[in-house]
């Protein structure tokens, strides 16, 4: 069971990431217009790096503190080109870039799912 | 509160309809007058405010929220129009302080942040349903 989770992993974790970041984004949208408000979002590569467990150190034994994973995903303030007067730094043209690219990369993520879970599916008949 | 994109789209496209709401309000008043400084009409305008999700430093959401509608603290203008029947006793009427090219930018700005906002949700059903045929 856990060798089908493996196969399905590191595309399955992208799109867990890239759904959280498209309500990230989302938030950042919807709040276009609120005076004060700070956009935000995290860095893809490296949430997904932790949530693979490529980015914690080793733990040996039952006393090890562990560092690095588990803590979730990074949230970050984006670094605005030009803030407007009342400290919004939503920039409309960034925030839908950055939303298009998600969704897009959404799709791919999902589209290599399919393909493994096919691959499991013609292995299982036998074809 | 506990929320998803769906919650966050909803609650920001309200917002901007009220927003064009009073945009609507200030327009049909933008020729309005009055016989007394504090009946006239002035410009009213909605207070944004951000509302954020229970667990905003792991999920990143939040959304927006309308806490008052405030009318603008602007001077009306006086013009003399002693054959006007709501004339003061000087002749004065009292014109309402809407500016109607703030108010056509205002109204640009709030339908564009809708259509934006209307545009994610429609994506992102799309993605979902998509995710919902998962394996098939």
């Amino acid at each position: 069971m856990s060798a089908i989770r493996d196969h399905l992993n590191v595309h399955a974790q992208a799109l867990q990431l890239r759904e959280q970041r498209n309500g990230v984004l989302a938030s950042n949208i919807a709040n276009a217009a609120t005076p004060g408000f700070k956009a935000r979002d995290f860095d893809f590569t490296s949430a997904l790096q932790q949530a693979v467990g490529g980015g914690d150190l080793a733990v040996t034994r039952s006393g090890h503190i562990p560092v690095g994973g588990g803590g979730g995903v990074q949230m970050q303030y984006r670094d605005p080109t030009m803030t407007s007067l009342d400290g919004n730094t939503v920039e409309m043209a960034v925030e839908q870039m950055e939303f298009a690219e998600n969704t897009s990369r959404y799709q791919s993520s999902l589209e290599f799912l399919n393909n493994r879970i096919r691959g499991l599916h013609q292995a299982m008949r036998g074809e | 509160m506990a929320m998803n994109v769906f919650d966050i789209s909803a609650r920001a496209m309200s917002a901007q309809m009220l927003r064009l709401n009073t945009v609507a309000s200030n327009l049909a008043n933008a020729n309005t007058v009055s016989s007394n400084e504090e009946d006239a009409y002035r410009a009213m305008r909605p207070v944004f405010e951000t509302e954020y999700a229970d667990q905003l430093k792991q999920s990143g959401l939040s959304t927006v929220n309308v806490t008052d509608v405030v009318s603008l603290d602007r001077e009306v203008t006086r013009s003399f129009q002693p054959n006007h029947p709501l004339s003061d006793e000087e002749g004065y009427v009292y014109e309402s302080a809407v500016n109607t090219d703030e108010e056509m930018v205002e109204m640009m700005e709030a339908s564009r942040q809708y259509q934006n906002t209307l545009e994610v949700v429609s994506t992102l059903r799309t993605l979902m349903a998509k995710t919902m045929r998962m394996g098939q």
